[in-house]
């Protein structure tokens, strides 16, 4: 099972990018998603690309795991692209096959919408490849902080979101246990019409909840005999600590930002 | 001798309201002391788990009084002796709240409010007590069984309990793991003077312990030292358990017409005996 | 059914950069009506062994027979539904995987995925349910309203309403209490002798290899190690101890023994009853003798 689930994992580090606090992360990725809609000629679009290049030798990320996390999107790239190529009709005639009238205009805004998705889905893989997700957690926890005021129940939250991080792994180990216990007893869930394989997912599903439920149940007991009684009073063990880095880091994407703007036409 | 903890005449049923239903715990009553290690043993459904809860207050009882460090346990003083009470359950993975080592024993910490430094200290300390602190930042499912059973030792030694409770703790792992754990609670018995209840099915376990209470059908069948408990024979047989190694070789050894003299429960017992009886004549 | 691992590799997430192997050349021969005990620490390999006794993995290097069958490396393997009849598996915590409304159903549920009538499995059903110790009454009842001592029960008689001629048993009794573990063991041990079963344990238990089994293999690292006849295994200790494995106690025991009168017993001991035998006859002799 986990054997599949290598693209966008956290590969642990210790480049620049890995030891930034997973807040300036946050921020950045999230004022990058906007900024990169400010690009709209050939020079922004290229200083973007640099840029994120950049930030990629900087995390020290192997080229591998983004071109991996790039490939459930490729399709729906190549798809815009060729849209854009297909209805832009503005500028000189680039290519003229009859039936098929090839505009500059159109293969310009093709590569640029292109640009625009690689660095996107490069950025954010690069979020989640050189923060654990715990510290991606953290990162919103306090970062959402403010919203406790509006009742937001914003410690809770994460806790779930932590627990459940946690025990993703052991789940994904207890799915493939009872997967091959039923297979041993002869369930198949790979073969025959659909109305079989949808009545083959029982025998997995229903002892899979019967355990988290176990788990859960577990769990709670834990928690409560070590004193876990909601977040009042709470001491936090994970702290988070800015450093010159993060600032550094911000106001890179500041001064990106200003330049882009002064380029842009 | 200060008292930890003891139980007086302490009843509970799962179904108070069914009339001569069986008791999960029937009128139970035991005591322990400031650095005893106290077990106790009986085979599965004997009520030991119901007993456990009762300690930490997941249940109250029907009847009978419990007392922690002399006060009686109720709904008011629940969280003050829930942080005196180290507690480790039987499966390693439903207990591990953390996202690695660290976080894991620093979970009671936290719930207690205790400040930053104070914890960074005595999560530290109780991972070395345990020799984890090699561990810090692992994730659970890159440790062993015994491994994890040993970080939550440590998350209740960070709360420096009064009593450590071990809930079969040992019974879901492989016999290295059940060795670590085992030999580091001896340890932390011979270092800090820790008091310990544990609740095993394992005999080799229960020899461990000073006294040993042997619960059957929600009763206190009988209470003594582990000789005294042994010495009971066939009836903790009848009961679903075993003798010790020795004292099972003892027997055997008696029926094929070797002299010994009197009931052996360990190794060196036996081995001293056989050689005095027999061939050093 | 023999069953033989010939050179077996395994790594799991084959292909990418997490490639890691798990098994390396693993040599076994298990040939029909043995009773074979895989040992070894956790991780070191065996739980991934014992999903090549029915298909369930498939080796990366290697290939194995499961009697007349073949799976090799690189091959595609199909209609390993036949393979699975043939080799039961009792997983570890047997009782995670019922899920059916009733005990009967569920026990059922094995042999009807095999093509077995439902009159017929409801039979062998009803035939188990005493065999593994419970009441027939237990049938009608959820799975999940059972202690989880009749939980393992139960599962164990899902396996074998299948009539495998191979039975594999990984940890069974881990988690039972005394009486529990000793009951199931025997009731394995008795199907083993009169069904003629080939029965492969995997376990960390040098205790039960030395009173169950008639070879044992130890793992190491991903590695078969050393096989052998218990005498032949426990006859070598530091060999073991390289391994980080300990003799069994009741071996360790006659060692203290032979070392205290300064003889050797004339056979290595591997029940009780058998070493308390050995002593009083040695003690008889040297008696005799002087």
């Amino acid at each position: 099972m986990m054997e599949k689930m290598i693209f966008g994992r956290y590969i642990p580090g210790n480049s620049y990018v890995h030891t930034l606090d997973p807040r300036s992360k946050l921020v950045f990725v999230f004022a990058f998603i906007i900024i990169v809609f400010l690009a709209n000629n050939a020079v922004t679009y290229a200083l973007l690309l640099a840029f994120t290049l950049l930030v990629v030798l900087l995390s020290r990320i192997r080229l591998y795991f983004l071109i991996n996390g790039l490939k459930p999107v490729i399709l729906l790239l190549v798809f815009t692209f060729i849209i854009h190529i297909l209805f832009t009709r503005e500028g000189d005639v680039i290519l003229d096959l009859g039936f098929l009238k090839i505009y500059e205009e159109g293969l310009k805004q093709g590569i640029f919408i292109s640009i625009r998705f690689l660095v996107l889905v490069f950025m954010t893989s690069i979020l989640t490849l050189t923060t654990s997700p715990i510290s991606i957690t953290d990162g919103i926890e306090v970062l959402l902080n403010p919203l406790k005021k509006v009742k937001l129940p914003v410690h809770e939250l994460a806790l779930m979101m932590s627990i459940a991080l946690r025990f993703i792994p052991t789940l994904m180990d207890e799915t493939d246990k009872i997967m091959k216990a039923q297979m041993a007893r002869g369930s198949d869930l790979s073969a025959g019409p659909m109305k079989d394989r949808i009545k083959a997912v029982v025998p997995l599903l229903v002892p899979l909840f019967v355990s988290a439920f176990k788990r859960a149940e577990d769990l709670a007991t834990a928690m409560e005999v070590r004193g876990y009684r909601g977040g009042e009073g709470r001491t936090r063990y994970r702290q988070l600590k800015w450093d010159w880095k993060d600032s550094l880091c911000l106001a890179t994407l500041v001064l990106f930002a200003v330049l882009l703007f002064i380029y842009r036409s | 001798m200060n008292e930890i903890l003891s139980f007086n005449n302490v009843s509970f049923s799962y179904t108070p309201d069914i009339k001569d239903s069986r008791k999960a715990v029937d009128n139970v009553s035991f005591s322990i002391n400031e650095g005893e290690w106290i077990a106790i043993v009986g085979h599965n459904g004997s009520g030991k788990s119901t007993l456990v809860k009762l300690v930490c207050g997941l249940l109250f009882p029907q009847d009978g009084e419990i007392r922690v460090m002399q006060n009686v346990l109720t709904e008011d003083n629940l969280w003050e002796t829930r942080s005196s009470i180290g507690m480790v359950f039987q499966n390693p993975d439903n207990q591990f709240v953390g996202a690695t080592v660290q976080d894991d024993v620093a979970f009671a910490l936290e719930n207690n409010g205790v400040p930053f430094e104070d914890m960074v200290e005595r999560v530290h300390l109780s991972l070395k007590q345990v020799k984890m602190d090699n561990f810090l930042n692992h994730e659970p499912h890159h440790l062993s069984g015994g491994q994890k059973q040993r970080v939550a030792i440590a998350g209740a030694l960070a709360m420096r309990p009064k009593l450590l409770i071990l809930d079969e703790s040992t019974s879901m792992l492989d016999p290295q793991g059940r060795e670590e754990v085992l030999q580091t609670v001896q340890t932390l018995r011979d270092e800090i003077g820790l008091t310990v209840l544990s609740i095993t099915h394992d005999v080799e376990e229960a020899l461990l312990a000073d006294r040993i209470l042997f619960m059957n059908a929600g009763k206190k069948y009988a209470e003594g030292t582990p000789q005294e408990i042994f010495a009971l024979g066939d009836k903790l047989v009848e009961f679903g358990l075993e003798l010790p190694f020795a004292t099972r070789m003892t027997n055997l050894l008696q029926s094929e017409g070797v002299q010994l003299v009197g009931q052996h429960m360990t190794e060196e017992e036996l081995v001293n005996d056989l050689w005095t009886s027999n061939f050093n004549k | 059914m023999d069953i033989k691992l010939q050179q077996v590799s395994y790594a799991y997430s084959m292909g990418t950069p997490f490639e890691k192997f798990a098994l390396f050349e693993v040599d076994l021969d298990i040939p029909s009506k043995t009773y074979q005990a895989i040992i070894g620490h956790t991780g070191s390999g065996k739980s991934t062994v014992l999903q090549h006794f029915n298909g369930l993995l498939k080796p990366s290097k290697g290939e194995v027979h499961i009697g007349d069958r073949k799976i090799e490396a690189g091959k595609k393997a199909k209609e390993l539904k036949s393979v699975r009849q043939k080799v039961g598996i009792v997983f570890q915590f047997p009782e995670h995987q019922l899920f059916e409304e009733t005990v009967l159903k569920d026990i059922m549920f094995g042999p009807m995925n095999f093509g077995i009538s439902e009159e017929e499995a409801e039979k062998r059903a009803r035939d188990l349910i005493h065999l593994v110790g419970l009441p027939e009454h237990v049938l009608d009842k959820s799975p999940f309203d059972l202690s989880g001592g009749q939980m393992r029960r139960v599962a164990i008689a899902g396996v074998l309403a299948m009539e495998p001629e191979v039975i594999v048993l990984d940890e069974p009794t881990a988690g039972l209490d005394p009486r529990g573990q000793k009951e199931i063991m025997d009731m394995f041990y008795t199907l083993h002798k009169e069904r003629g079963l080939t029965t492969i344990l995997v376990t960390h238990s040098m205790e039960d290899a030395a009173r169950y089994a008639d070879r044992i293999s130890i793992m190491h690292e991903g590695r078969c190690v050393l096989s052998g006849t218990p005498r032949e295994i426990f006859a070598d200790s530091e060999t073991l101890e390289s391994y980080r494995l300990e003799l069994p106690r009741i071996v360790k025991f006659q060692r203290k023994i032979e070392k205290m009168i300064n003889q050797n017993l004339s056979k290595i001991c591997l029940t009780e009853e058998e070493l308390s035998e050995e002593i009083a006859h040695a003690l008889r002799e040297g008696r005799d003798q002087s």
